[in-house]
């Protein structure tokens, strides 16, 4: 039988807790196969290291939004203050920089978290309305008890019927096809 | 610690007290805190909380409008007091949200476990205390529709606002406090969103928690970034709650106020807001257990382990009352010395003595590992505690401008209907928001617990 | 026409400052003629037809009678619609252009097609006018703002003010737009027209004509008034058999007794405290209230003055029965009984050698002593004072006293009576009551007063005019009241004449030395009001005259001068006829100190009840006045009541306590024990307040509070004093101590400074001039002044104010809590009343206050109730506290949108639409000196009080703080009229309100970068320094240490 590959978007398969799914996953990229992902109720240890995924610009995006925030919160109060409307308030000097500070320290941290959680949803490409795996009746499961891995139809060592029997042979409860509509 | 007491965290002390009841799978925690929100039906008594709270919070409502409507001069505020209940439910309120905080990141940072089934609605309390510290500083001003004053906008005069001022600093810290607890609240959310939304039968339920839950899927890839977003905003979030109630304290101790101008007061303050935020948690989270048969994931052991948190900043603030009264003695400046006196023997007095007993004395029973574990006992304290640390600001507050420099201008203060009216109103704001959460949102983070049976699990094998 | 009344109304204008114009002025040609022609004309008439149309008009009536929301805001709010106050606001335009004359058809003057020469928009002018009060009248310069009347200023030429005011004359424009005023003609209440009123006076006159006016009775108070007095006796030579009786209740007959007693006559004494070396006051408030006290506090004040330690002082001594302002000023007060006062004057003659003798307490023995030497020391430069409520001898005595001690000529001198017509007030009221009862009265004329009110009350006054119900008929068969409000009085009169406030007619009066002053209105009246001499005009057989002509024809009679329109112009700009004052009159003493009879004494376990007048609302006259109720009394800073004072012994005795209320509390609310007072068969509630310094078994009760129909500030406020004062004991009752019966119930008083112990803080700065001489800097040795580079902003440039530099210098030395510039800041900066309830939760607006404080008191931190004896006799001192002007100011700094920040000149300025009102920089204010409006304090509905706001200063509105800004508006006008003339603003240029208003010259304003000015001056003095200096606030605002000049005698002791 032959199927149109546009048509699928991958197999997956259910695994019943971490463990399984950290082996099987193992056991699929020793396969070769590098096009796949994993799903889980809870984030597992060791699962990442098992996808091999590495690159992660979280942190330097918050550095950035960190600083950004901090950098014109300051200048904007010393331009406020000495040259946009210089005032004496209380015979303090123009550029009261130690007062300041505190606000300052406040933008910082704000730009810092914005940068973090939407740097986050970004990359994740959050929001998002509709995935393929959602296709799968059983994958609400993936949101309490069941673990699942899905090889996509993109890999170039993707063959409908041989990875599903892959998958089969490393034990998962179920192996299902997702369809890419 | 008391007589018969394992040391703290050994295999036997979480035998004692393990931080989940055994048994429970991935399934089974799902099940069991889903259920609260999705098939359990609403009780009556939930109702009539709420009705309570709701009408309490409807008195907010026309107290607020009476002031719009009257000024200021409805409350007892005059000169030379020319800040009262106000400012004192304010800086309570901050005070409060602190442990939400403080739990969820601080804790986190320290990898303590046990803070997982109750970070969820201790930050919900968080973002809810703010909301009622928030109304305050508004309603405050003698013309409220002013206030975006305030804020840095590009105004028609060119003018800005006054950087110097403490007040300021508050804007842009309790903003900012606000904005960064409801991420890290909604963050945690996301999954949990997801898992309501895999479970929700109706169809509108669905729909909602799936919006909320932005097509969460649990991808690897995505926790991987989840994480260390998570891990970032907990990091940034604990410099955050030490510097709001720090910067809370500025607008006191940056005056020159005999009673306010004193360097103690950020960490003080600091460790006065853990204090009264774990009290509230505890008054919150010794019902709410009850109520929805959670004794297996709010098990003694948080509730001891909150409790020796409020002995540890009990006594921080013990420390920071006893350097107050040392520091102005020390000092010799006639005015500071004069306050201290004011605080013992003046009018106001009696309010002084109380707070020494709410916030020092009493406390001390939780040395006890029997009092500890005596949840009615736990509940009786969080509430003085509270009491107490209301108190703590009203003598700063009040008490020192009651009487500062120039004795002719020396007066009193006495709060009038309205002053309660609000300060109860928003109780009733808080109690009403609490009820609604609990009855929408899982109250505990159900991604973390199943974190926890695995690693309990991992335990036993 | 209309070129006249410009010309009238810059006649009047008085242009001190402005020669060159004033010059130009008189060159325009005056056409009197053509000015009477008018008053004559119809067009005159005219005007008042079309005001009677107006009142014919059924929305205007309302306005007349709508109960306004009043000076003290009211829960509810009327409001006014914009038509009434308009209708009254072009009425009140109408009268802009003519101050000069007062009449003119309004045709003209609405709307200014053609400015009237010499007005500039916005420009406000000044006006020469004399306020008359009881046996003075005081010299004013109103300034007038397109025609509004807005401030009350002393006249710098009138020898009754040099330019200061008290604070009477600074509240009496409040008077002039109280909306309670009476607003026209009424019979039994019912609206009438003056025409109605003076056809049926002329046919009263008419019956009264055939019996030659026997039964034609006139009460007035103390009349100065020539031309009113002239207007008097012409009805007496029209009518034989008319009498004119005089009743001024809080003026006693002591004084004019004692002068007859001594001298045989009525004699008039005028003092000169400024020779005086020292001065012994016996129970008198001579720096504080009665005749020429504002200039007897400038000359005494002269005397107080310090530039160095080398410089001398006066020596003042106080014997009194209770505090007064003068006896807070004294280097050594003497508490003693009334009754006791006499003693002590004839003991001191005693040793004078003048014969006679007296027994004294046995602790003033001593001080009679040093005081006799003192005097003896000083013959010829001391002086003797006595007080208005002592009886005749003692008054006798003082001018044998001063006789002898050769101090007539020299510090004082004797002139004929200022008053048109001397006599004892109460023989004459006693007459009176007892004619009417003899069925003598067939028509009874009260032009002015308030007998009903303030007659002894066993005379019964109300019954001798009201309808007797047994006998079936009215006593009086015709009674007008003539008086500026629909009082107690008018109520039970048939007719009643509202009266023109001073400040709406034409008129004179004579001053305390006899100098007649000139009457001239800023404003056509506001209602169908009329002077009190034309309602007796309408008597006469000349109805219908105006006073404006009859002045002119009084003057010219007068002063036959070739030029007479100069003459008139001059008088006008000046305020008074120049060289009109008497001249001394030479007094031989017939009496002798052996011949006077035994003194009447108060047995010595008795109470001794004093009836004093309220140092606020005075005899009841200001009870409607909201500036003056709410006017913290000098002494005990109670407002909007009066109060039993009673010494703290006999309190104690009492069993007599204060409670501080929780909400306010010292600054505002004070709960105090109601005493029932049973005295001469008649019963008095009041609240019982303990008075430091007062003599023990004295109890003092301030008359003129308890009106029943005052209006809305003053109905009902206090208790009513005049309820248990009789004719035989005026000024001084007794009884025993079961008199007072504690009613066990406790009354809230508003007092804005319960608190009277410095804590030991260096608050305010006092010394001996011994300890001055001794180290001048002792003013600044309490407490170290932080250094310059004391700073968390090391290195950083300091603001130079290098252009000027406004500061002020307040001489604690001189002032003497008199309150004048407390009332003149509240009238200048258009400052609310807040009412009794709002002041007791410590939220009175004053931007200046005066603190009190008692030197030696112990702290009466814990129990502010319990007193002891450091509060038997208190040195007391006064400390005025506007905003600092702190260049370090702590406001400022925590001001979270910048709405108070400073000018380059170094002000600390306000911006009111930019606050929000946070109240933060009210508590980071170590002085307490900023005000908030916790409500809507101001009442922006009553159209009257539109017209008194002064419109250079912003109306504040609720939620905003507000506070002195050293007359900021003041300062503005004096630079753009130094830039126009491209000159520096000259030393003395700007004066701020309250420094003009002060009689001592204690506040003295200037600029600090100007080494000559007077304010660099007193800064460069040793005795200057910052209130709470070691704060690093740096205030603009310094005091200068009080000294006073005890007599090393006493002080061994």
């Amino acid at each position: 039988m032959h199927l149109h590959r546009s048509h699928i978007y991958g197999v997956m398969g259910e695994f019943g807790d971490p463990e399984e799914l950290i082996h099987a996953v193992q056991k699929i990229r020793e396969a070769g196969y590098r096009r796949l992902d994993a799903y889980a109720p809870f984030p597992v240890e060791g699962l990442s290291e098992a996808l091999g995924l590495k690159r992660n610009l979280v942190p330097a995006i918050t550095l950035l939004g960190g600083l950004g925030g901090g950098l014109t919160g300051f200048l904007f109060q010393v331009w406020a203050n000495v040259s946009s409307y210089p005032i004496n308030i209380g015979g303090r000097p123009l550029n009261s920089w130690p007062a300041f500070i505190p606000v300052t320290f406040e933008l910082t941290i704000l730009g810092a978290s914005l940068a973090a959680v939407f740097g986050m949803l970004a990359l994740n490409g959050l929001p998002q309305p509709h995935h393929p795996v959602f296709n799968v009746h059983r994958f609400s499961h993936a949101s309490s008890d069941r673990f699942f891995v899905c090889i996509e139809s993109r890999d170039p060592k993707f063959h409908l019927a041989d990875t599903a029997r892959f998958l089969q042979s490393l034990h998962a409860h179920h192996v299902s096809e997702v369809s890419d509509d | 610690m008391s007589a018969g007491q394992p040391p703290f965290d050994s295999p036997e002390i979480r035998r004692l007290t393990p931080v989940i009841g055994p048994g429970y799978t991935y399934g089974s925690v799902t099940d069991k805190i889903s259920a609260i929100v999705l098939t359990r039906p609403t009780s009556l008594g939930w109702y009539v909380g709420f009705l309570i709270a709701f009408s309490l919070m409807g008195m907010l409502t026309v107290a607020v409008g009476w002031l719009i409507i009257k000024g200021v001069g409805i409350w007892g505020i005059n000169i030379p007091i020319g800040w009262g209940f106000a400012i004192v439910n304010f800086v309570w309120w901050i005070g409060i949200g602190h442990a939400g905080t403080l739990i969820s990141a601080i804790l986190f940072l320290l990898n303590q476990k046990w803070r997982t089934s109750i970070n969820r609605f201790a930050e919900a309390m968080t973002l809810f205390a703010v909301a009622c510290a928030g109304i305050f500083p508004l309603i405050h001003t003698g013309r409220p529709w002013m206030a975006f004053y305030m804020f840095p906008y590009p105004s028609t005069m060119g003018l800005w606002p006054q950087f110097r001022s403490p007040l300021i600093w508050d804007v842009f810290a309790v903003s900012t406090y606000g904005t960064v607890s409801l991420m890290f609240w909604f963050v945690g959310l996301i999954p949990d969103l997801a898992t309501l939304r895999d479970r929700a039968v109706k169809t509108p339920m669905k729909i909602i928690y799936g919006m909320l839950s932005m097509g969460w899927r649990g991808s690897a890839r995505h926790w991987y970034r989840y994480q260390s977003a998570y891990l970032l905003l907990a990091g940034l979030a604990t410099p955050l709650v030490l510097s709001v109630h720090s910067v809370i304290s500025f607008d006191f101790s940056i005056a020159i106020v005999p009673g306010w101008h004193t360097t103690i007061f950020p960490p003080y303050f600091v460790a006065g807001a853990i204090y009264s935020g774990f009290a509230m948690v505890l008054t919150i989270a010794i019902p709410l257990r009850k109520v929805y048969g959670l004794e297996d994931f709010i098990t003694m052991r948080h509730l001891d382990n909150m409790a020796k948190v409020m002995l540890a900043t009990g006594l921080i603030v013990a420390y920071g009352y006893f350097m107050e009264f040392f520091m102005s003695s020390y000092s010799g400046n006639k005015f500071d010395v004069f306050l201290v006196q004011q605080r013992l023997h003046g009018p106001y007095a009696p309010f002084y003595y109380a707070l020494i007993l709410c916030n020092i004395l009493l406390p001390q029973l939780l040395w006890s590992f029997k009092m500890r574990h005596n949840v009615a006992v736990l509940f009786i304290m969080s509430i003085v505690v509270n009491i107490g640390m209301w108190l703590e600001r009203f003598v700063i507050v009040v008490i020192s401008l009651t009487r500062d420099f120039v004795p002719s201008a020396w007066g009193r203060y006495s709060p009038t209907f309205w002053d309660w009216a609000t300060f109860i109103g928003t109780m009733g704001m808080f109690v009403t928001l609490i009820f609604l959460f609990v009855r929408v949102l899982p109250a505990i983070s159900i991604a973390e617990m199943r974190e926890l049976v695995a690693e309990t699990s991992e335990d036993e094998k | 026409m209309r070129e006249h009344e410009q010309h009238e109304h810059i006649d009047g204008r008085h242009d001190r400052n402005d020669p060159a114009a004033d010059a130009k002025l008189r060159e325009g040609s005056m056409d009197l003629a053509a000015v009477r022609a008018k008053l004559q004309s119809k067009t005159g008439k005219q005007y008042w037809r079309t005001l009677e149309e107006l009142a014919g008009d059924p929305e205007f009536e309302e306005l007349l009678h709508r109960e306004f929301p009043r000076q003290a805001p009211s829960e509810w709010e009327d409001s006014v619609d914009r038509r009434d106050f308009l209708k009254l606001m072009a009425a009140s335009l109408t009268f802009a252009g003519l101050s000069g004359c007062g009449r003119t058809p309004e045709q003209y003057v609405v709307p200014y097609v053609k400015q009237p020469e010499g007005m500039v928009l916005g420009k406000p002018q000044f006006y020469a006018t004399v306020m008359p009060f009881g046996a003075d009248a005081i010299g004013l310069l109103v300034e007038s703002h397109e025609g509004r009347p807005t401030k009350i200023e002393g006249n710098p030429d009138h020898p009754s003010s040099l330019g200061a005011t008290n604070v009477f004359a600074q509240a009496s424009v409040l008077n002039l737009y109280d909306p309670d005023r009476a607003q026209t003609v009424t019979k039994f209440g019912e609206i009438q027209t003056w025409s109605l009123f003076v056809d049926s006076a002329q046919a009263i006159a008419a019956e009264m004509k055939a019996a030659n006016g026997a039964g034609f009775r006139m009460l007035t108070g103390i009349v100065t008034s020539p031309t009113l007095a002239a207007q008097i006796q012409s009805l007496l030579t029209l009518f034989p058999q008319a009498k004119w009786h005089q009743w001024e209740p809080a003026v006693g007959d002591g004084t004019r007794e004692g002068a007859k007693l001594a001298f045989g006559s009525y004699l008039n004494t005028v003092y000169r405290p400024e020779k005086a070396d020292v001065i012994l006051s016996l129970d008198s408030d001579f720096l504080g209230s009665g005749p020429g006290h504002i200039r007897y506090a400038r000359e005494f004040s002269r005397r107080r003055k310090l530039n160095g330690p080398t410089d001398t002082m006066n020596r003042l001594y106080v014997v009194e029965p209770t505090p007064s302002v003068t006896g807070a000023t004294a280097d050594h007060r003497l508490p003693l009984r009334a009754s006791e006062v006499e003693l002590f004057a004839r003991a001191l003659a005693a040793k004078l050698g003048l014969g006679g003798s007296a027994a004294i307490p046995p602790d003033a023995e001593k001080w009679l002593d040093a005081i006799a030497k003192d005097l003896q020391n000083h013959k010829g430069a001391s002086l003797l004072v006595a007080g208005e409520q002592q009886p005749a001898e003692v008054h006798a005595l003082v001018h044998a006293i001063n006789a002898t001690l050769g101090n007539v000529g020299t510090t004082l001198y004797y002139t004929e009576p200022v008053e048109a017509h001397p006599a004892n007030h109460l023989e004459s009221l006693r007459e009176l009551c007892a004619d009417i009862d003899a069925g003598k009265v067939e028509t009874l004329l009260i032009l002015g007063g308030n007998p009903v009110y303030n007659a002894p009350h066993d005379f019964d006054f109300a019954s001798k005019i009201k309808f007797d119900e047994k006998k079936n008929r009215k006593p009086v068969k015709n009674t007008i009241h003539v008086s500026s409000h629909f009082d107690e009085t008018a109520e039970l009169c048939d007719w009643h004449v509202a009266e023109s406030h001073y400040l709406e007619t034409w008129g004179d009066a004579r001053a305390f030395d006899g100098t007649v002053s000139v009457i001239q209105p800023l404003i056509a009246p506001l209602y169908h009001t009329h002077s009190a001499r034309e309602a007796l005009a309408a008597f006469g057989d000349k109805p219908g005259v105006s006073d404006y002509e009859v002045l002119r024809d009084r003057l010219k009679a007068a002063n036959p001068s070739a030029d007479f329109e100069k003459f008139w112009r001059k008088t006008l700009n000046d305020g008074l006829v120049a060289g009109s004052a008497f001249a001394p009159a030479s007094a031989n003493l017939k009496f002798s100190v052996a011949s006077l009879v035994a003194a009447k004494t108060t047995p010595a376990d008795d109470i001794e009840f004093l009836f004093r007048p309220d140092p606020c609302v005075y005899d009841g006259r200001f009870a409607n006045n909201g500036w003056l109720q709410e006017l913290p009394k000098p002494v005990t800073k109670l407002t909007w009541d009066n109060a039993a004072l009673i010494s703290p012994k006999t309190a104690e005795k009492l069993q007599l306590a204060h409670n501080v209320a929780w909400r306010g509390g010292e600054h505002g609310k004070i709960y105090s024990n109601v005493i029932d007072i049973a005295l001469s068969n008649s019963k008095v509630t009041a609240a019982a307040w303990r008075l430091p310094g007062q003599a023990d078994g004295v109890v003092v009760l301030p008359l003129g509070y308890g009106r029943k129909k005052a209006g809305y500030t003053g109905t009902n406020k206090g208790f009513n004093a005049y309820a248990v004062r009789t004719s035989d004991a005026l000024w001084t009752a007794s009884a025993p101590t079961s008199a007072i019966k504690k009613t066990g119930d406790d009354y809230p008083l508003a007092c804005t400074q319960y608190h009277f112990s410095m804590e030991g803080r260096q608050i305010l700065a006092t010394g001996t001039l011994e300890e001055y001489r001794r180290n001048p800097n002792f003013a600044n040795e309490h407490a170290e002044l932080p250094p310059k580079e004391l700073s968390l902003y090391k290195g950083e440039a300091e603001f130079p104010y290098n252009r000027e530099k406004w500061a002020m210098a307040i001489d604690l030395n001189k002032c003497n809590g008199c309150n004048a510039c407390v009332v003149a800041c509240q009238s200048e900066n258009n400052i609310p009343v807040v009412g009794k309830d709002q002041v007791m939760r410590g939220r009175e607006m004053h931007w200046i206050r005066i603190d009190r404080y008692y030197e030696k008191a112990k702290s009466a931190t814990n129990d502010p109730s319990s007193y002891d004896e450091s509060l038997f006799n208190p040195p007391t001192f006064f400390q005025p506290v506007p905003c600092q002007q702190c260049e370090n100011a702590p406001c400022e700094q925590v001001c979270p949108v910048g709405a108070t920040a400073h000018s380059a000149e170094g002000l600390n300025d306000m911006t009111y639409n930019r606050c929000i009102g946070t109240r933060y920089c009210s508590n980071n204010c170590p002085y307490k000196v900023r005000r908030f409006n916790f409500l809507r304090f101001q009442d922006w509905e009553t159209p009257q009080l539109k017209l008194l706001r002064n419109p250079e200063v912003t109306v504040r509105s609720r939620g905003v703080m507000e506070k002195c800004t050293y007359c900021v508006q003041r300062i503005n006008n004096a630079r753009i009229e130094s830039e126009k003339l491209n000159a520096p603003i000259r030393d003395g240029a700007i004066v701020t309100a309250c420094e003009q208003a002060c009689p001592t010259e204690a506040i003295i304003f200037g600029n600090a970068n100007d080494k000559e000015s007077r304010v660099a001056k007193l800064k460069a003095q040793q005795r200057n320094y910052s209130l709470l200096g070691e704060l690093n606030s740096r205030p603009r605002t310094t005091y200068l240490a009080a000294v006073r000049n005890p007599n090393p005698e006493l002080e061994s002791a």
